[in-house]
């Protein structure tokens, strides 16, 4: 029996020739993440195991992302302790303010994760890069710490459930639309402890920002990795930036599959997630009339180039509505120039945005857009539990940049396609 | 030794790591701080009457959410002695066993539990007892390889092992 592509990028870097699904192992990892909530617990678990010096000071990434640039005194205590184990270790990519972006969207664009990699995180997103076709999963502190040490890491490996994603899409339809929509189909559990592989024609022509999205959310159903078959779209994203050697692998044609689920995209809308659970995904048309307070487009789900460019495009010539506060946040400081130099910051900030230096801020509660109790908020984030963007008793609603944008013009939940009729 | 009793606090199904501490506590990694939120967004009450060695019941996928390992160390920086759930989410699951707060899968055990009911958890005989309903159910049991990691006192104890850090 032929295995599938995560059970190939992990036995490979187990040094196995064959290996199945339900197995534990011990693997090579090709970079440890950590960022400025979780790395600080690692620093201290790792400084506990006693070794002196990290496995591979080029083979980690430390990225000051969540409350930065540092919001109080004691997020600005937790940064300096990774930038000062950064230093003493001569840790290759630390990334300090100004340099950073969200590290879902930094690593990535800089060639550091690659195709066939496994990369581990403590952060959950971690996931993120399986769109390259690497084995990429998140993983707490304490791992973190360990892997830091030994360069391995423990896992089972997972099954896989095969997504074939067939048909065209619709207007306004993307990444976050058919994840939100897959979440949906299977609950927040619907793929726990398993491996997500995405394919079929309709992913085939999905750009590579568009599969990071899918990726990134694989989490949200619970899944151990998310995985897309590198192709022509995947190999014009990395050769330009690839700072290593990749593979790509590809899953055998009589690999085993847990369960195989066909999706007709061509009927499926934009998604909204209500709250406060990710699979509460309903199409555009049946969401009725929410009105929202704020709309955060941004985070590493929805905050790269292909984003703003969809968001920039509802903008344009419009203004966000009087109640609104419409927060915009690129990924990384590159997102953010290039944004600027399409003239997408400009259009944002004519429409009454607030724009923002790379950070994750609103996404998890952080800072730079909290919610006051009762308010609600529409996001391009990727969790929508209680309490996530503020108060307890604030709700998120998460959709695509495309209803973000046009519900920030309307002040509420509103389908692009809305928008852009009257617009025209 | 490895015998838990305690009162239970019962939460639903999907009880995410948001809900066990909040992103704005995330700021520090001390126990104490920690344990001081811990549940408030779901059982504001929680945090002030928990007491050394309850037991909490969650539902299925437990600890979804982030990879915050600062979430089982609220929960036992709370006290409590042991996680029993219908099922974990995969990096809770993992950052449990790394840090050494017992955890139990056993369906049947959370199914008919209420809050201030008493179990007793043999964690080595695998087996979950409800001491006021007076039942008895068998729990799933850990693969070796884990119980080595949990005999070790977490990850960081076996990886001494691995690496010589510990003579
Ligand atoms: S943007 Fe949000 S989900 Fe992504 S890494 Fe930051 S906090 Fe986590």
């Amino acid at each position: 029996m032929g295995m599938t592509i995560t059970e190939k990028i992990l036995a490979k870097h187990a040094g196995r020739q064959k290996l199945e699904a339900g197995e534990l192992i011990n693997a090579k990892v090709d970079m440890v993440l950590g960022n400025d909530v979780t790395a600080p617990l690692a620093i201290q678990e790792f400084e506990r195991i006693g070794v002196k010096t990290v496995f591979d000071p080029a083979k980690i990434a430390l990225v000051p992302d969540h409350f930065t640039p540092n919001k109080d005194i004691q997020s600005a205590e937790q940064a300096k302790i990774m930038r000062e184990f950064a230093r003493r270790h001569d840790i290759v990519h630390y990334f300090e303010v100004g340099r950073m972006g969200i590290e879902h969207c930094l690593l990535p664009e800089l060639g550091i994760v690659l195709p066939g990699h496994v990369v581990i995180g403590a952060d959950s997103h971690t996931c993120t890069y399986g769109a390259l076709g690497a084995f990429a999963t998140g993983v707490g502190s304490t791992d973190m710490a360990a892997a830091m040490a030994t360069g391995e890491a423990w896992f089972r490996v997972p099954e896989t459930i095969l997504f074939v994603y067939r048909g065209e899409l619709k207007p306004w339809v993307s990444g976050k639309d058919l994840i939100l929509y897959t979440i949906g189909l299977i609950g927040v559990d619907g793929a726990r402890y398993m491996s997500m592989e995405f394919t079929g024609e309709a992913i085939e022509g999905l750009s590579q920002d568009a599969r990071f999205t899918m990726a990134n959310m694989a989490i949200e159903a619970g899944a151990k990795n998310g995985i897309f078959i590198p192709d022509a779209v995947t190999e014009n994203y990395v050769r330009q930036r690839a700072k290593g050697n990749y593979e790509f692998y590809v899953s055998d044609p009589d690999a085993h599959y847990k369960k195989v689920i066909e999706i007709d995209v061509s009927g499926i809308e934009p998604q909204v997630a209500f709250p406060h659970l990710p699979e509460n995904a309903r199409g555009i048309g049946d969401v009725g009339e929410v009105a929202v307070d704020q709309v955060v487009i941004g985070s590493c789900t929805n905050g790269r180039i292909e984003d703003l460019e969809i968001a920039a495009s509802i903008l344009q010539g419009k203004t966000v509505a009087a109640n609104v506060r419409l927060i915009v946040i690129p990924g990384t400081q590159a997102i953010y120039l290039e944004a600027l130099n399409q003239g997408l910051i400009e259009i944002f900030i004519n429409a009454g945005a607030a724009v923002s230096t790379p950070t994750c801020g609103p996404c998890l509660g952080g800072h730079m857009g909290i919610l006051a109790k009762g308010e609600r908020a529409v996001a391009t984030t990727n969790r929508n539990f209680v309490g996530r963007m503020g108060h307890p008793e604030s709700e998120v609603y998460l959709s695509g940049p495309a209803v973000a944008a046009a519900s920030a013009v309307t002040g509420y939940i509103t389908s692009p396609q809305d928008v852009v009729k009257e617009g025209a | 030794m490895n015998v838990f009793q305690g009162k239970t606090w019962v939460f639903g199904d999907d009880i995410d790591t948001d809900a066990i501490i909040p992103a704005r506590y995330l700021t520090t990694q001390d126990p104490k701080i920690l344990a001081a939120h811990c549940m408030e967004d779901a059982e504001p009450d929680f945090p002030k009457k928990v007491q050394p060695g309850d037991i909490i019941v969650g539902g299925k996928n437990f600890g979804c959410g982030s990879s915050r390992e600062h979430a089982p160390i609220a929960i036992s920086g709370a006290g409590v002695s042991l996680v029993i759930a219908e099922s974990f989410a995969r990096i809770f699951f993992r950052n449990a066993i790394n840090i050494g707060l017992p955890i139990v899968e056993c369906p049947q055990a959370v199914s008919g539990c209420e809050n201030g009911h008493t179990l007793q958890v043999d964690l080595a005989a695998g087996v979950v007892k409800n001491l006021t309903l007076n039942e008895s159910y068998e729990a799933v049991a850990f693969p070796d390889f884990m119980q080595e990691i949990i005999q070790a006192g977490g990850l960081i104890g076996f990886v001494k092992r691995q690496t010589g850090g510990e003579k």
